[in-house]
């Protein structure tokens, strides 16, 4: 099964965003939140969207996930329309999304039941991908008894269940604490490597965007568009000594740039309300950076 | 298998150990009854013997339990007192029976047949229109909760009919039903449907949004949807309203057995005041008040026994 899936996600699983528009709202209230945005996920490619909060990149996610239609433009996997959420289109939330009334085990078979999957080949291949997360011992306790990493672990192994072409994930360790995040990137580039699909991953850690990609988009303040696409061409498997690298500084020193200047556009206006625009414009952008 | 749990090994080792290490102090309070046993043979060896736990545990109940039974008892004395001195003030107590008459009559209906045909009359009202009222008032509020074509249809009807009190129902559906029987039934039905239907459109309505997501991206049907996550996620709201339904169905039967009833614990309740055996009066009471606490429990043991996440989650509340 899982060498199937493997074999499988070489050739799919390719996002195609074509000149995609996002508003929501009408007339005046109306809200532009993804503009004109073009770009895509190779098959088995891990790539991150990064941007400054509110800029639309959950959105660009929710088109793809399909539970938001766009205004314009379209979003296609291997050619075919994402008009509605399906399985082959895997996703991690944010907010822990486990069924309470479930045990681990029964969370991870939900889609497969869905499949219409027989009880006994269920449990089978829920218990291989427990036990590839290092889960195996709680496939019987219920989320609440779960730590915030063992759930969103669990979340991951749930989507990877159904073998989906695609993994889309929104802000999946944005709750987590410094080091349990560390420890997830490290498992997820794990699996990923393993099943070898490919990821759209959404972030606004720029550690964590160069230690999981291969491509990096940077997205503008809303309304939303790529801004630049950064190729990470550190070596695999990735190590936290890289983070030292000459390549790596040079890689998150640009992208701290550019998001900077986005997030000082998006708080433009505040600032100037606060009384903080001078002060701001006399340090730089660099200074406005740490003052965030 | 063999091959996939070795490189495991190799691959996620870091990775796990790492991991076990930061989410520690959360596993290690996760079996509770072996840390708290723990802790007991630590602190202090004599504890320990089974004789002594059940000692511990009578000398830390006994002061509830006899300010329990010291309650309990000085009501009977003043009821035993009242009606032995047929105290007269505003309040009679002429005609009361006292506890020991109670305790005759009761003695004597533990061998009556009829007494026990009327329980089990009662017993069935009940289980028929409470049953049907959980199966109509879980299945549309499902509906009408998740569907808004359904909450349009429907909504307005029930919000109109719901502050009608059930007994007012009486004389209507007398009128509406081919027999005593199923009009009383029909009573029941309507004071225990109401509860379970605003509860279970009020669990709908709290579902949380991203397990609707969840499912759907797992690739949930609409009716899988419903099914799979709407309805558990809505049990313990839904089960709130059993327990009001079963209160408020008890209250609608007991009402409606005695405008309208022949045989049931309401019919007999006022039967005995109508031939003047004012002892069984409060024994039909007391057999209410019973057979009303025995269903309320019957739901709870039911909500337990159904929900075995939420035990899980008031235990690492309590902690």
């Amino acid at each position: 099964m899982m060498s199937q899936s493997a074999d499988q996600a070489k050739a799919t699983g390719h996002i195609v965003v074509d000149h995609l528009r996002v508003r929501f709202g009408h007339n005046a209230a109306m809200v532009e939140a993804v503009s004109d945005v073009s770009m895509e996920v190779k098959p088995g490619e891990f790539v991150s969207i990064i941007g400054p909060s509110g800029c639309g990149k959950s959105t660009l996610l929710n088109v793809v996930a399909g539970f938001v239609k766009p205004s314009a433009g379209r979003v296609t996997m291997d050619g075919k329309h994402t008009d509605r959420p399906s399985a082959d289109r895997g996703m991690v939330f944010q907010q822990y999304s486990l069924f309470p009334w479930l045990t681990v085990r029964k969370n991870v078979e939900f889609g497969l039941k869905q499949k219409g999957l027989d009880a006994n080949h269920r449990e089978e291949a829920a218990r291989t991908l427990l036990g590839l997360a290092g889960l195996l011992a709680f496939e019987n306790h219920y989320p609440d008894q779960l730590s915030g990493g063992m759930k969103q672990r669990v979340g991951i192994v749930r989507a990877l269940a159904t073998s989906p072409r695609v993994l889309l994930m929104d802000e999946p360790f944005g709750a987590l604490d410094a080091q349990t995040r560390v420890v997830m990137q490290q498992i997820l580039t794990n699996m990923w490597q393993r099943f070898r699909i490919s990821v759209l991953f959404i972030t606004h850690d720029i550690d964590e965007s160069i230690f999981l990609s291969d491509r990096i988009y940077v997205m503008t303040a809303r309304p939303g568009r790529i801004k630049a696409e950064i190729p990470i061409s550190l070596v695999r498997p990735r190590t936290p000594d890289m983070a030292l690298s000459p390549e790596y500084l040079r890689i998150k020193q640009q992208l701290r740039d550019l998001i900077t200047e986005e997030s000082l556009k998006a708080m433009g206006g505040e600032l100037k309300d606060s009384g903080l625009a001078g002060f701001g414009m006399e340090v730089g952008p660099q200074g406005v950076a740490e003052l965030i | 298998m063999q091959t996939a749990a070795s490189l495991n090994l190799d691959g996620e080792q870091p990775g796990g150990q790492v991991g076990g290490a930061t989410e520690g102090p959360k596993l290690v309070v996760a079996p509770k009854p072996d840390a708290g046993a723990a802790a007991a043979s630590t602190s202090s060896q004599l504890t320990d013997t089974p004789v002594r736990r059940i000692a511990a545990w009578l000398r830390s109940a006994l002061p509830k339990v006899l300010t329990t039974m010291l309650s309990l008892g000085l009501f009977v004395a003043f009821w035993y007192f009242a009606t032995k001195y047929k105290w007269d003030f505003y309040i009679r107590f002429t005609n009361i029976p006292s506890p020991g008459e109670v305790l005759d009559n009761a003695a004597q209906l533990m061998h009556s047949d009829k007494f026990y045909n009327n329980m089990y009359v009662s017993l069935r009202r009940i289980m028929i229109g409470f049953g049907v009222a959980t199966v109509l008032g879980v299945a549309l509020g499902l509906l009408i909760g998740q569907y808004r074509v359904a909450k349009a249809m429907l909504f307005p009807v029930f919000e109109t009919l719901r502050p009608i009190p059930a007994i007012a129902w009486v004389p209507m559906a007398i009128m509406l039903w081919p027999s005593n029987e199923t009009s009383i039934v029909f009573i029941t039905f309507l004071g225990s449907f109401f509860p379970i239907l605003l509860n279970t459109i009020h669990g709908v309505n709290s579902v949380d949004p991203v397990l609707l997501r969840a499912a759907r991206c797992l690739g949930a049907t609409e009716f899988g949807l419903l099914r799979q996550v709407v309805l558990p996620a809505a049990l313990p709201h839904i089960f709130t309203g059993l327990a009001i339904g079963m209160g408020v169905a008890w209250v609608s039967l007991i009402a409606a057995e005695m405008i309208s009833g022949q045989y049931g614990i309401g019919y007999f309740t006022w039967e005995a005041y109508s031939l003047i055996e004012y002892a069984d009066i409060v024994i039909g009471m007391i057999v209410i008040g019973v057979l009303g606490l025995l269903c309320s429990g019957g739901i709870r043991l039911l909500g337990t026994a159904l929900m075995p996440w939420m035990a899980g989650s008031t235990q690492g509340g309590q902690k």
